[in-house]
């Protein structure tokens, strides 16, 4: 089971937590001007990476709140978490891969 | 005393206390402190069962929970676990246990036609039938069921209670030999809060097999000064009887410990039986120990076959010498004790070793105790007999040891000890992802702490002791405590202070010959003699051998196709051997072939353990609304949504069902009718930017709601799809009352304050769940102004309170949000109080209601009324994949307002497709027949499915208003099928006609 931090009050089990998926897909502001392509990418497609990924997260059973964190899918190891608005936390890549 | 292989002294036990068992329905005695498996070796007892596949006679072949053969059914009835391991079950006074998968019994056993007719189940049978027409697995599935299986499951619920905790630490040290307890004592003294847990009744790890002396004095008496120091420590907890059976990520580990089932079945009182403990620590200590590497020999399976070390251990441990005349096979020194003590304790050993010239220490001391020897010899078959082995036959190796030369010698003996070295337990870091590495000179794979990768960076673990092969004693003492002191300082202690002194005299081991897999007269794999190198599952080295010609590369797959460690031991004894017996194949190394995954349990757990109390009452939280206690006292019945007890309805007088339901729904219609409505989803929601929200939550337009006004919603995803819909109020300005599906409540809150948290936080709103907060009782009916006018002195007139509006008014005094909203097209009107005063609303309204008969119905009368007018529930008439279009409700999508979640979705060209399934209503040809909910329609009936389905009922109800059985589907194209008729074939082979119409079937 993962130590998640939530950015507002603190690490916890993973089990107060629940992942919301990917992270940072903005809802497009011009939705009727999209092709079929453009808003079928927005609401289908999703990246499945081996490795880092930015993910949303909420505290379910905690503060109710929302945030991202950066976890290695292969290694389940979390880099950090952050606030929705917040930049991403710089990671060494080349860390990540090996 | 009939304990015909008791040592006169020795052993762990309470000799003044002598403990009465049944095995096999026979009644013997053993002594506090044995297990089931050294109480029946102290009886000569060593037939214990019959193998998984071929059903050959099996005995004890170890004294630990790597036990392979020795699985019994332990105790009767309730009480029952089947595939208990005699090895590890405490002796406690009557205890009852049989052998397993034997029939008609042990000693003679009608599938043992099965190892005859052995070339009917090679490696791979199941998956090679598996491949067999399917009618053919039919006729094989009952040959197997009968053949295979292990034991027998209770029938009954289990009687005994289980517990689970949680518990944080600094240090966490798993096993609690030497090392251990070396590393618990050093991280202890410092103050870490550390836990030790340990599988076995007493701490002492292999010591207890042990009779060395430590700083000079007895292993025994080492133990107890230790642990007296440890109880000492207040920082410091001792878990026995615990077993360690899952390493998860970032150091979240779960133990099993078994608090009171050693004292046997129903003597658990108020302590469980078991307890689950789950785990964080900061820093592991693995100091899990080692198996003994079994030598793979013909026909090594045979009951008197066991492990030299098991030997040694039954007769520290236990005071049992389980043979007389004991021969020992062995490729390295740690087997030399073994035939030390035992002749010692009186048996007449022969070492038979495959070196070709041992020496050292340890052989000069077997020389002087008069042992004899046989090297560069293997046993190339036994002789058994009536349940005992009666010799073996010896023949010398050939140059490689890949195959025998000379002749035969026969060896009288009764007991085999086997020692092929020693494999670490590092199946718990194997478990947490940590990576292991091959030392080449020990032949085994340890823990790669050295050089940590990065799947494991979250678990930073120590292992030391037997489990790094560590096997010398005094490293393990020195190592363990090494290990200890770094974990108190990794988590910040400070440990410079601390040192420990040990002495103690080891002899010197000599090399091992690495050879594990012995030739016999004919080569391995042919002939009758048969090479087991696993023996839980009952997989020979032959079988391996054919996975490798079928092409089986893989080790993972050679494992599945064998069978090989799948086990409920998990290949504990067997794993490496299986590996040697693949990389001879390859010709190439073991760390080239690989090893397989180690995943958790480390040993079984019962189910039991792992529900711990969420069983019965506990299992699932049950929600009650304010007004419960009156419909318990008036007999309602309730159905589960969700979490909720919601009534379903109220049957008076013995009425059936369909009588209560029926006369529910008159009432309504008719007089008046009560509803529990408190279950509905309910969110305040605050904020100058309320309306922008709910412009984008729902389809229709929001901007202009009045203070004071209500409208219905339908909630889409950006599918396109329905998800939710209810009713939302403005309250005043910057101030609205939404409501949603009791089911859905908690996914539309989340929905929406995802949305303003991640996308637009700029947004003022704040939503708040009030489910909680209000009950809800729903007055529905002709009747239901003239009885609300009695607890109220608001006008509630329709202009002075018209439809799908709200006012705050008192009803019986109690102040009250009331809502003019309808779900069953009557006049109705949905109280809202806070909870606290909900039952005292229900019952006043239901004392005002009575003069007009009002009747409280329930969930079902509620879904007939609002299918009679043609309301959708969602979730029931929608299942994810239905757009308001394919409602018929184009009414409620607003084509003027700006974006709303979903729309974009409507001109994707699946969704704005033609022929879609769309919402209809249905007329069956029979008034009386209520079709089942969910049968499909087709437009041509055959004799028997496949048919092809154009759609399927969503909602079917017997209507007493409508006079006739409604029915809403979801059908292909359905709206311009209206006034067509199709069929709907039932489940009992009949079928029904049907016509499509409009859903509404009462209209006012
Ligand atoms: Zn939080």
């Amino acid at each position: 089971m993962l130590i998640i931090e939530c950015p507002w009050c603190g690490k916890r089990d993973q089990t107060e937590f629940s992942c919301h998926g990917e992270a940072h897909i903005a809802r497009p502001l011009n939705t009727e001007e999209l092709s079929e392509e453009e808003w079928g990418d927005y609401v289908f497609f999703r990246k499945n990476p081996k490795g880092l990924h930015y993910e949303r997260w909420v505290h379910a059973h905690g503060c109710r709140r929302w945030f991202n964190v950066a976890r290695n899918t292969l290694s389940d190891h979390i880099h950090g978490s952050y606030k929705p608005g917040e930049t991403p936390p710089t990671i060494d890549t080349q860390e990540v891969s090996q | 005393m009939n304990q015909k292989n008791r040592l006169e002294q020795g052993g762990r036990l309470n000799r003044t206390k002598p403990i009465r068992f049944w095995y096999d329905n026979k009644g013997y005695e053993g002594y506090a402190g044995d297990t089931l498996a050294s109480a029946l070796l102290a009886n000569g007892v060593n037939l214990i069962g019959r193998s998984f596949k071929y059903h050959r006679p099996r005995g004890i072949f170890s004294a630990g929970s790597e036990e392979p053969n020795a699985l019994v059914q332990l105790e009767k009835g309730a009480y029952t676990e089947p595939n208990r391991r005699a090895t590890e079950v405490e002796l406690y006074e009557g205890l009852t246990a049989c052998s397993q998968n034997c029939w008609p019994s042990v000693n003679f056993d009608i599938g043992a036609i099965n190892s005859v007719l052995s070339r009917l189940f090679p490696a791979g049978f199941y998956y090679k039938t598996f491949m067999w027409p399917q009618s053919l697995w039919m006729t094989y599935e009952k040959f197997i069921r009968k053949a295979a299986g292990l034991g027998v499951s209770p029938m009954e619920p289990d009687p005994d209670s289980y517990d689970k905790t949680y518990a944080h630490c600094d240090v966490l040290v798993v096993g609690g030999g030497p090392a251990g307890i070396q590393a618990t004592l050093a991280a202890g003294k410092v103050g870490a809060r550390v836990m030790l847990v340990d599988e076995k009744n007493v701490f002492g790890g292999s010591l207890l097999s042990d009779n060395v002396e430590i700083n000079g004095i007895s292993t025994q008496e080492w133990i107890d000064q230790q642990l007296n120091e440890l109880r000492k420590l207040e920082n410091v907890t001792l878990l026995n009887r615990t077993t360690l059976t899952g390493y998860y990520d970032y150091n979240f580990l779960v133990a099993n410990q078994r608090v009171n089932e050693h004292l046997g079945s129903n003597q658990s009182g108020n302590a469980p039986k078991e307890r689950l403990w789950k785990i964080r620590a900061k820093q592991v200590v693995l100091a899990t120990g080692a198996i003994e590497r079994p030598l793979v020999f013909a026909d090594n399976d045979r009951p008197g076959v066991m492990l030299a070390n098991a030997i040694r251990t039954y007769i520290h441990r236990f005071g049992v010498l389980p043979g007389k005349e004991i021969t020992i096979l062995t490729n390295n020194d740690s087997a030399y004790y073994t035939a030390l003590d035992a002749t010692e304790a009186g048996a007449k050993v022969v070492i038979v070793d495959i070196r070709h010239n041992p020496g050292g220490e340890l052989f000069e001391k077997a020389e002087q105790a008069g042992i004899k020897f046989i090297t560069n010899s293997t046993i190339t078959g036994i002789d058994y007999a009536k349940g005992k082995i009666r010799q073996v036959e010896i023949m010398q190796l050939d140059g490689d040891g890949q195959g025998v030369t000379g002749s035969k010698s026969q060896l009288p003996c009764d007991l085999v000890g086997v020692s092929g070295g020693w494999t670490p337990t590092v199946h718990l870091y194997s478990q947490a992802k940590g990576k292991l590495k091959f030392l080449d000179d020990k032949h085994c794979f340890v823990a790669d702490t050295e050089t940590p990768n990065k799947l494991n960076q979250n678990n930073p673990s120590f292992s030391v002791g037997a489990c790094h092969a560590n096997y010398g004693l005094r490293d393990c003492l020195i190592k363990g405590f090494d290990a200890g002191k770094s974990a108190a300082q990794a988590v910040g202690f400070e440990t410079t202070e601390i040192t420990s002194e040990i002495s103690c005299n080891e002899p010197e081991s000599a090399p091992i010959r690495p050879l594990w897999i012995l030739p016999c007269d004919h080569p391995v794999g042919k002939g009758k003699k048969k090479h087991f190198h696993e023996l839980h599952n009952d997989s020979t080295v032959a079988d391996i051998e054919l996975a490798a010609r079928e092409g089986f590369e893989s080790v993972e797959h050679v494992k599945r196709y064998t069978t090989t460690g799948m086990g409920t031991d998990q290949g504990k004894t067997s794993n490496l051997n299986a590996l040697s017996v693949l990389s001879n194949l390859r010709n190439t190394s073991i760390p080239a072939v690989g090893t397989t995954t180690f995943r958790p349990p480390f040993t079984p757990l019962t189910l039991g353990s792992i529900v711990g109390q969420e069983r019965r009452e506990l299992f699932l939280q049950k929600r009650k609304t304010a007004m419960h206690p009156w419909h318990d006292r008036n007999g309602a019945v309730y159905e589960d949504v969700g979490d909720w007890k919601r009534p379903f309805y109220f049957p008076t007088h013995n009425e059936s069902m369909h009588d209560a339901v029926q006369r529910e729904c008159l009432a309504v219609r008719n007089s008046s009718g009560l509803l529990d409505a408190s279950t509905l989803g309910k969110i305040d929601l605050q904020g100058r930017d309320v309306s922008k929200l709910l412009n984008l939550l729902y389809t229709n337009a929001w901007s202009k709601l009045a203070p004071g006004k209500c409208r219905y919603g339908l909630m889409l995803n950006e599918h396109g799809m329905v998800f939710d819909d209810g009713v939302t109020t403005c309250l005043k300005e910057n101030h609205y009352h939404m409501t949603t599906t009791s089911g859905g409540a908690a996914r539309v809150m989340s929905w929406v304050e995802e949305w303003l948290q991640t996308e637009w936080p700029d947004m003022e709103v704040y939503a708040t769940s009030v489910t909680e907060q209000w009950a809800v009782a729903s007055l529905n009916g002709p009747n239901s102004r003239k009885i609300l006018e009695k607890l109220t002195d608001h006008p509630i007139d329709d202009e002075s309170f018209p439809f799908m509006s709200m006012r705050e008014m008192n009803i019986a005094d109690i102040p009250a949000r009331v809502f003019r909203i309808s779900f069953t097209g009557e006049l109705a009107f949905e109280i809202n109080v806070p909870a606290r005063y909900g039952l005292a609303l229900w019952e006043a309204v239901i004392q005002a209601g009575k003069e007009f008969d009002i009747t409280p119905y329930g969930t079902e009368a509620m879904h007939v009324l609002r299918a009679e007018r043609g309301f959708i529930i969602v979730g029931q008439d929608t299942d994810g994949t239905v757009t308001p279009m394919d409602l018929g409700m184009d009414w409620i999508v607003s084509k003027k307002k700006g974006d709303f979640f979903g729309r974009r979705s409507f001109v994707r060209s699946d969704t704005a497709r033609e022929r879609r399934k769309r919402l209809v209503g249905i007329l069956t040809e029979d008034p009386n027949i209520v079709l089942p909910e969910g049968a499909h329609l087709v437009e041509k009936l055959k004799d028997k499915p496949p048919m092809d389905m154009i759609g399927h009922i969503t909602s079917s109800y017997m209507s007493p208003n409508v006079g006739r059985s409604i029915a809403m589907a979801l059908v292909k194209d359905g709206f311009n099928r209206k006034g067509q008729s199709f069929h709907v074939p039932l489940i009992d082979g009949s079928s029904q006609k049907v016509t499509l119409t409009d859903p509404v079937f009462i209209d006012t």
